[in-house]
């Protein structure tokens, strides 16, 4: 039986990627979730700032389907919203690192020599301090809050995809059809933009889906630790973080579970996803 | 070395070290001129290199400044906190190697078994729970509900011995140890296959070696070389896991205090950690280096 030919790559990819059932599962989820965060103000009218003092530390029904918090807020709403808030940190995050990543990988892949050398000698040095250190030192530095985070974590995390990009370019360099392109007197530019960026399309979506994940999951870490997004703004890592107190650990479950389950259920669907989409992009890879 | 610049990017940061000692009141009673001749008294209306020279003068010499947040000086500080964050580190490592190493192998002999397939998905479900709910699950089943450990500080009250401390590092070191565990299966086991079907190992069984010697003696040692490197890849994760797990069981360690000191803002203290945590990067590095070239000697440093 054989496929068509025409567009056969993406249709290929595109076929493996179906094959891998988890990655549907993960797409399905994070639909979902992303839905969520679209239409948080309808699914969840009275909003996660509402402080309804009445009603503290209510459990689930009564009017609030997933109950309140220590303040009065709803809890369904916080979750709601949170969703908003680890969609934006995790695409903001991931578009800056990747514009970054890009721009570095390409100039010293492509430029090479002592472009090259400066630029990957600063990766190492950024890729020497583990990541989330470097994150507290830019928070220490610059204080928590929502843009910070994105900012932050996309400073923290460019060098992967600049070292893909790098890796990559330097790989196609040496291709016929880009020597071939530079005889012909095409301008480096043009030739980057035409003939290397399509290529390196599939390795840098399987960089920014993982990195999606990270971004998430870095986002509920530092809001968890209090360092980052800020109340009144909603987000998952700080509803857990409540769990800290003994009380609500104990007899309050409803506050902290949920938005513990959306950052685990988020998170491995997006890394799911990933997976598919290596599958996907290099049939040789395995696991 | 490459280090040191990317401290220096930070220094450049808005906000200097005035904003931090006044208190806004305080800031707000100064003229700009008064404001002026404290960043001098300070040196920190020096050009940049020349602040960069004195603070790499002072590093160099352990005088690493004073925190404000801690209300002590930063190298004093640091001393105590490397030590209890140490402890954790290597124990989770000692584990985390042990159980990574024994699973992969466990998995790659019984290749497309159940036993294969339950070892492969577990790490799959650890890299999607992030350290602090993996941390608090723990606190609420082990500690709260069976009351077996405790859930926080390095000592009881009033015990200071040896075993109390242990009971104090089961909770900490297992989730730290079962992150490492779960990269570390994953590689073990595709080192161990791709040693099993390589052709000495074919010799060896046509020899007539038993099945059990073959493994242990002739792969196991062969499929470890790669593990070696991966070990010292994973520190800065265990680092970095550290920073959260201490956090969440209240460990007087390094990364509960990079913590503090962020959410005080207090930059010199966690500069401080950074320079530390970048020098065992650089050590640990170092090391796996030389452990690969001890046992495999076809590497060769240079």
């Amino acid at each position: 039986m054989k496929k068509p030919a025409k567009n056969s790559n993406l249709s290929e990819a595109l076929h493996r990627f179906r094959s891998y059932r988890l990655a549907i599962v993960g797409v399905v989820v994070i639909s979902l979730v992303t839905l969520m965060a679209i239409f948080a103000d309808i699914i969840a009218p009275q909003g996660p700032e509402f402080i309804d003092l009445e009603s503290v530390r209510q459990p689930p029904g009564n009017g609030h389907f997933l109950g309140t918090d220590d303040v009065g807020r709803d809890v369904w709403a916080r979750v709601a919203f949170g969703a908003r808030t680890s969609m934006i940190v995790g695409v903001g995050a991931v578009t800056v690192a990747l514009s970054i990543g890009i721009t570095v990988g390409l100039i010293s892949g492509f430029l090479g020599k002592w472009a090259d050398t400066i630029l990957m000698r600063i990766t190492d040095g950024f890729m020497s301090v583990p990541s989330l250190i470097l994150i507290i030192i830019f928070i220490a530095i610059v204080g928590p809050s929502l843009t910070n985070v994105i900012l932050v974590i996309a400073l923290a995390t460019w060098p992967t995809s600049a070292r893909v990009v790098r890796g990559q370019v330097l790989a196609l360099r040496e291709q016929e059809f880009i020597t071939a392109a530079k005889v012909i007197g095409v301008r480096t530019p043009t030739i980057l933009k035409n003939h290397i960026f399509p290529n390196l399309l599939g390795p840098l979506s399987v960089v920014a889906t993982f990195g999606i994940a990270g971004a998430i999951l870095t986002e509920a870490g530092l809001s968890f630790l209090g360092l980052g997004v800020r109340p009144p703004i909603s987000s998952w890592g700080q509803m857990v973080n409540l769990a800290q107190q003994s009380q609500i650990l104990l007899a309050e479950p409803w506050i902290y579970v949920p938005s513990g389950t959306m950052i685990v259920v988020t998170v491995l669907a997006v890394n799911f996803i990933g997976d598919g989409l290596r599958k996907a992009v290099d049939p040789k890879s395995v696991r | 070395m490459t280090l040191t610049v990317v401290f220096l990017g930070l220094d450049f940061a808005p906000g200097d070290e005035l904003d931090v000692l006044l208190t806004p009141e305080a800031a707000a009673s100064l003229t700009p001129e008064e404001m002026a001749e404290k960043r001098a008294e300070l040196g920190l209306d020096r050009a940049f290199p020349i602040k960069y020279g004195i603070w790499l003068k002072k590093v160099v010499t352990g005088d690493l400044g004073y925190s404000t947040s801690e209300d002590n000086d930063i190298a004093e500080v640091l001393k105590v906190t490397v030590g209890n964050t140490a402890i954790l580190i290597f124990s989770a490592l000692f584990f985390g190697i042990i159980i990574g190493i024994f699973f992969g192998i466990l998995a790659a002999i019984k290749e497309n078994t159940w036993i294969d397939y339950v070892i492969g998905s577990i790490p799959i479900f650890i890299a999607g729970i992030p350290g602090f709910i993996l941390s608090l699950g723990l606190i609420y089943t082990v500690s709260v509900k069976m009351n077996l450990l405790p859930s926080g500080y390095m000592h009881s009250l009033t015990d200071e011995s040896f075993l109390d401390l242990v009971k104090h590092m089961i909770l900490p070191v297992s989730v730290l140890s079962l992150v490492l565990a779960a990269q570390l299966v994953r590689y073990t086991r595709a080192s161990m296959l791709d040693v099993l079907s390589s052709e000495f190992i074919i010799a060896a069984k046509a020899k007539g070696i038993s099945n059990r010697r073959v493994t242990y003696n002739h792969a196991f040692k062969n499929a470890l070389l790669p593990v070696i490197s991966v070990v010292g890849l994973h520190l800065p994760e265990i680092i970095a896991g550290a920073v959260i797990t201490e956090t969440v069981f209240t460990w007087p360690g390094m990364g509960s205090l990079a913590v503090r000191a962020a959410g005080g803002r207090d930059v010199p203290m966690v500069m401080g950690i950074v320079i530390v945590v970048a020098i065992t990067v650089i050590i640990s590095n170092l090391i796996t280096d030389i452990a690969y070239t001890l046992a495999d000697p076809r590497v060769r440093l240079g």
